[in-house]
Order: C-alpha cells, then structure tokens, then sequence
C-alpha cells in the first residue's frame, strides 16, 4: 500500500500517462503530414481539383490532431525536471543536448510553416504552399528521430564516462547514434506510416461505403492502400530486427518479452503464443508453445542459446505479465494489418478495390488498431526497460525528485481528468468533421488556382454536400 | 567570450523572446471578454492563430537550453516550482487546444471561456513562477530541499497580477496593429490604461523588491552595479512616455514597440539585480553549468540552426503581416 502514496510511483505513472497520452497524436501527424505531401504534390503536378479536395479535407483531421500533440507534448519536456530532477541533472550532459536539438530543428519548423499550411492559402503561392507542408512533415520526421534518440540512449547508453555518479560526455556522435537507434527509429515512424494509412483508408472506406464523395474517396483510398502497401510488410521485417536487437542488447528484456525462465542448453527455446507467467514462482501457467520458435526468432538458428529470466537477479527483471501480452498483442495487430494488404492485393488483381464491400467494411473496423499497436510497443519497450532509467546504470527508483507525493497526486488526478476530456472532445470533432463530410464547393483561392483548370463537374452532381 | 556566459545569454534571450511573443498572444485572449461579438471574437483569434505555436516554442526552447547549460536549475527550479509550473502548462493545453477546437464547434461559447481561462491561469502561473524563483530557494547537496508552497507569498501573488496587466498591454498594443476601425479604438484606450496599471506596478516592484529582498539592495548599491543601474528605470520611463504619446496620437506600430522596450527595461533590470545568481540567494549560473563539451556541442548546433530558425520565422510572421480579415478559406 506504501508504494501508492510515493512521490516514486506516481511519477513513474504521472509520466506514463503523459506519454501515452502524447504518442497518440504523433502516431497520426508524422504519417499523415507524409501522406499531406502526397497530395500536394499531385495537385501541384497535375492540377487535378479533387487533389486539392483531398488536402483540404485530411488537413483539417491532421490540424486538430497536431494542436493537441503540441499541447501534450509540452508537458513531458517539463516533466523531466518537474518530477525526474535527479534523473535530469545525473544525465543531462549527455541527454539534454538531443531535446535541445529536437526543439532547434523539429518544433520550430513544424510550428513556423504550419501557420502557413493552414491559413496561408490566401497569402502564398502554390510552391510555397506545397514547400511549407514538405518542411512541415520533416520537422515530424526531426522530432521523431531526436526524442527516440534520447529514448534509444536511456536503452542503449553509449559515448559516456562517469564523473562522480554524473555522465560525462565522450562523444556526441556515439551518443546519438547509439545501437537501438536505427531501428528504434525506423520502427517508430514506419508504425505512424502504418497508422495514417489505415486510418484514411478507414474513413474513406466509411465514405465509399455510404456512396458519398466517390471519387475524393477512391483517390484518398488508393494512395492510402499504397502507403499501407509498402509500410505492412515493411514492418514486420522490422519488427524482427527489432526483437534480434533488444536480444543482443537487453537480453533480460528480451528474456522477459518471451516468459523465457531457463536458459535452453540442449534444445532450441520455444516462443510461447500463450503463457501466463507468474514472477514469483518463476514459471508460467498454461503455455502454448512452438517448439525451437524463439531460437529460430531471435538467433535464426534451430537450437540458438537464449538467455533465460532466471541467470539474472530478480531485481534486474521487468514486469514479465505486462511485457509478454503487450508484445503478443503488437505483434498480432501487424500480423492483421498485414493480412488485410494482402486481401487488398488480391482485390486490387481483381479490379474490385473500391466495390468489395466486406472488404471496405473490414477497413473501417481495422482502423484504429495501428494507435493500439503503437501504445502496446511504446508499453513493451518503457516498461521492459524497467527497472533501469538509464539501462543497467542508474535505476528509475534513483532518478525521481526531491518533492512529497501530495504534489504529484495533484498534478496526476488533473491530468487524469483533463486527457481523457480532451481526447473525448478531439474524437468528438473529428466525428463531426467526418459527419460534415468533404468541402467540394468552396472556391479555390485564386493564388492557388492554376490557369486554365477544369471545373469537377461529375463530382459535384454525384455527391451530397453539406455544410 | 565564456562558454557559460554565452549560455546564459541564450537563455536570457529565449525567455524574453518567449514573453514578449507569446505575452501578446496571451494578451489577446485575456482581452476575449471585452469583444462584443462572437465576430470580433472570430477576428481576436484569427489575429493570433498564425503565430500562436512557434511563439509558444520559444519556451520550450528556453526550458531545454536551460536543461542543457544549467541542469542543476533546471532540477531545482523545476522541483521547487512544481505547482505553479505545472498549472502554468496546464493554462497552455487550455489555449492551445482551443484553436482547431473553436473552430470545429458550433456553439463556441465554452471555448471562449476555455480560451480565455487556460491564457488567465497560465499568465498568473508565469507571474507565480518568476516571483516564487526571486523569493529564492532552499539547496542542499544541489538538489531541493524545500517545501511545496514556497513559492507562495504576497510578493509572488503581486508578479502574477502585474503580468496580467503587462500582457493586456502587450496583446492590445498588437492588435493596434491587426485591427481597424472600432475594434482598433477599444485597442487603443485598453493599452493606454493598461500602461499605466504597468506603470504602479513597476514602479511597486522596483519599490518592493528591495525592502523585500535586503540583498538585492546591497546589490543595486555595490560598484560597478551603482553606476549602471539606474539606467533601466529610466529606460523604462522613457518607454513610457513614448508610448503613451504615440497611443495620443494613433501611432499603429510604436505602441507595440514602446510596449517591448517597456518590458525589455523591466526585464533588464531583473537581471542586473540577480546577476549572477541562477538560484538565489545562494547559488550562481557559474557553479550550476553543465559539461563544457556539452555547451559547445550544443552551441554548435544553435549557431548554425538558430539563425535559419529566426529567418523563417521571420519570414511566417511577414506572411501573415497587415490587418487580419475574417479568413474565408479558413481550413
């Protein structure tokens, strides 16, 4: 009971709730600012007006998406110092430099060129325009690459030396390009692809199904089908380089990530679809295994030798319950996102992409697992870390601040009320932005308009408008 | 010139850059009850929507240049200051989602209200938080070592309504220059009362302070301050009598202007008077600095990014500049 009503605690879940909280709303903007790119660039190359539809359309989703990221996202950087003071001074020579850079590089540009994405229609050039949404998706890009930088350095700490307890600074560039990051990153923003894509499938599928904007809704489908294309598959053979790096790097983690108690000698490990493993006893209950399939996984070997959780001290052990379902729950939505492309394939073969009806209804219901997934991963990976801050170096229990726990019951119980309202109010919005459905008549500035272009006749007879 | 004076510099700046951009955004919404109606309201927003986030990044900015140069006040402060810190933060998410929010709503009576709230609390918090850092805070072994409310007092709960006054100058100086015709006028009589509200409290600051603070008289009266620091108060005064003479004779940018220098003078004069202590009464920027591969790593980066980061947004300030319409292809 001692542990509910401890400064310690209460962070760790104040910051928890933060991030997952946060991670929402980038999961959208860093893919869908891509796909704004997209777009743009089909209506500055081919001057086709339902491109032009399409942006206007998806940017209002990604503007109430990106207002709240900004808001939620402003919070962690001052929860590092709020509640995690020791952690921040211990680490900071090390660690600071990359928010400082993700601020100089990624929030800056996203924030000085989303004015003009938005509300520059009137005042810039079509160029301009389409250049401001490009440094705009870069700067989402930016801000990925430094905080998971920051992120894969607490995984993975390199480039260091001690001084008296603090770290030091040896090299910059081994800091920043330390061993998890490349395919912490590529895993993360290839996810918020992943996601985007099936999120605009899901709501143009919505669209098709009820017969309203065809033909906004068959190109705003087929570009998402092609992100989605090329990033389901993609992300499975990243997840699996994912896993042999925790293995080399954090094999307790992995260890964990598996309920793998004894080390195999003999044999090759079996990966375990169903477990419930038990911390105590040191065992699970129920297991559903495929013989040699963890070997096979993370050595690529039949018999490789895994490390199992009982060769290191319990103390130096994750929450195994939590981290082998979150996984198994990641991992299922990748499998099932990448299945559906594979239908997509067949349909697409088949020329019935936009008629199929089960197959729109399918998308629609897949939709938001890409979000899920993203919280499952971000799960897996902070609450493997445990009980590490900085991995095997300076545990989470040494890093919290000097301050009562009254202080953070306050500020956890607000934020408790507050992001759950907002989140009502954003999923409230952007259903009402879908119910109001497409713009279609609304003149095109006369700056972006280019000379000469067509009218969209058949568009505006087959569909109902409202406003 | 030192690494770590460059740094404070840097972060000096961030913060004043931070209070002036984003006290004019603030100002404006604390000026949302005054609008008569729901299209002045539209037109108040519109005036800021812009501009709002990358005025606000020069916070978060100032937060993690202060997180790289000094990370003991960045632990300290934050610790110490965690109430009004975060119910300042708190106050942010309140404006900031209010935007698209507002926008998508039909009935924008709550946002309103949530828009003018979130800005009130986060400018008290802000006043809270500068008076709760000048009260001064207990150290021992680098870390906080004191209590959750120690940033409360009648001096810290007096900073907190002067800002307010000093961001209603600052956000009715602005829309001096967004606006026209009748909204413009309320503009101009809402800085000149303003300004002198300003004034008093200024002028109560300078007053209290000392008696308040003994140091910082010894401060003010030791050489080589002495000889100096009597030029911020009449800077400021000279600000002020610009300011109330172009507001007289509707001048459209040089009440803004007069406005920034009025805050640049006060601000200044904060400075000279805690210099060089990062965490009074004890604790110095020197001795709180981080690694100096650290600081010149980092510097690196802010001299090659920085000023390409002040270009554009220079350049997204010049696209949006001149008086604000009712934006018809508002997304």
């Amino acid at each position: 009971m001692e542990a509910i009503v401890d400064a310690l605690f209460l962070s760790r879940i104040q910051f928890a709730v933060t991030t997952m909280f946060h991670i929402l709303f980038p999961a959208l903007t860093i893919g869908l600012s891509f796909y704004l790119v997209v777009v743009e660039f089909l209506w500055v190359k081919t001057n086709r007006e339902t491109y032009y539809r399409m942006y206007r359309f998806w940017a209002k989703i990604f503007a109430i998406n990106f207002g709240v990221g900004v808001v939620s996202g402003v919070v962690l950087e001052f929860e590092f110092g709020t509640n995690f003071s020791r952690f921040s001074q211990m680490v900071s020579n090390v660690f600071s430099p990359l928010l400082a850079f993700e601020v100089l590089t990624a929030f800056f540009l996203e924030a000085g060129f989303l004015g003009i994405m938005l509300f520059g229609w009137e005042k810039v050039s079509r160029k301009t325009h389409f250049l401001a949404t490009c440094l705009v998706a870069l700067g989402t890009i930016l801000s990925a690459f430094w905080i998971l930088a920051a992120n894969s350095w607490m995984q993975t700490p390199v480039g260091y030396h001690r001084l008296s307890g603090k770290f030091m600074v040896a090299d910059f560039s081994t800091v920043i390009f330390n061993p998890s990051l490349p395919i912490r990153v590529s895993h993360t923003i290839v996810a918020s692809f992943e996601t985007s894509a099936f999120v605009v499938a899901g709501i143009s599928a919505y669209f098709l199904l009820n017969r309203k904007h065809i033909d906004f809704s068959r190109r705003s489908l087929a570009a998402a089908l092609v992100m989605a294309g090329l990033f389901a598959p993609l992300q499975i053979f990243l997840g699996d380089a994912s896993g042999r790096q925790v293995f080399h790097h954090q094999p307790v983690k992995l260890a964990a990530i598996e309920a793998h108690w004894e080390t195999n000698t003999t044999a090759g490990a079996p990966f375990f679809v169903i477990a419930f493993p038990e911390m105590t006893e040191e065992r699970n209950f129920y297991e559903f295994a495929i013989p040699n399939g963890l070997s096979l996984l993370v050595t690529h070997s039949f018999n490789g030798r895994v490390p199992g959780l009982k060769i290191f001290p319990r103390e130096d052990r994750p929450n195994v319950l939590i981290v082998f379902w979150t996984f198994r729950l990641m991992v299922a939505i990748g499998f099932i996102l990448f299945f559906v492309m594979v239908w997509a394939a067949l349909l697409w073969r088949k020329g019935r992409l936009f008629d199929h009806r089960p197959f729109l209804q399918t998308l629609l219901i897949v939709h938001p697992l890409g979000f899920l997934a993203t919280e499952l991963g971000w799960m897996t990976t902070e609450v493997g870390r445990q009980p590490w801050l900085v991995y095997n170096l300076m545990r989470t229990a040494e890093g919290v601040s000097p301050i009562p726990a009254g202080n953070v019951i306050w500020s956890l119980g607000l934020f408790l009320i507050i992001f759950p309202a907002i989140g009502a109010v954003y999923f409230f919005y952007i259903l009402k932005t879908l119910r109001r459905g497409v713009d279609l008549l609304s003149p095109i500035p006369p700056i972006q308009r280019p000379i000469g272009m067509r009218p969209l006749k058949d568009e505006r007879k087959g569909d109902s408008v409202m406003g | 010139m030192d690494l770590i004076v460059i740094w404070a510099c840097l972060v000096a700046l961030s913060i004043i850059l931070y209070v002036v951009l984003d006290g004019f955004s603030l100002g404006v919404a604390l000026l949302l009850p005054s609008a008569r109606d729901e299209d002045e309201r539209d037109l108040l927003i519109s005036s800021v929507a812009p501009v709002w986030d990358a005025n606000q990044t020069w916070l978060v900015f100032g937060a993690g240049a202060i997180f790289v140069a000094f990370p003991v006040v960045y632990g300290v402060l934050f610790s110490a200051l965690y109430i009004p810190l975060l119910t300042f933060v708190l106050g942010l998410i309140f404006r900031g989602v209010t935007f698209e929010f507002r926008a998508n709503a039909t009935r924008k009576q709550s946002w309103n209200s949530a828009f003018f709230l979130g800005s009130l609390l986060a400018v008290m918090a802000q006043g809270l938080t500068l008076g709760g850092f000048l009260s001064g805070t207990k150290v021992m072994d680098g870390q906080f070592a004191g209590d959750s409310f120690d940033w409360l007092n009648p001096f810290s709960a007096m900073v907190g309504i002067a800002l307010i006054a000093g961001y209603i100058l600052l956000g009715s100086t602005y829309l001096i220059i967004k606006t026209t015709g009748p909204m413009q006028e309320r503009a101009y009589g809402q800085a000149f009362w303003s300004a002198i509200v300003v004034l008093g409290f200024q002028i109560l600051v300078t007053i209290w302070t000392p008696i308040h603070y003994p140091t910082v008289l010894t401060n003010w009266l030791s050489s080589p301050r002495i000889y100096f620091i009597w030029l911020f108060p009449v800077l400021g005064l000279g600000a002020f009598y610009r300011l109330i003479k172009s507001l007289k004779s509707h001048r459209e940018t040089l009440p803004f202007l007069c406005s920034v220098v009025l805050f640049l003078a006060g601000y200044l004069g904060l400075i000279a008077s805690v210099y060089p202590y990062a965490i009074p009464p004890g604790i110095t920027f020197q001795q709180t600095a981080a690694q100096r591969e650290t600081l010149r790593f980092t510097l690196w980066g802010v001299i090659i990014v920085l000023p390409v980061v002040l270009g554009y947004v220079i350049y997204s300030y010049s696209v949006f500049r001149g008086k604000v319409g009712k934006e018809r292809f508002y997304h």
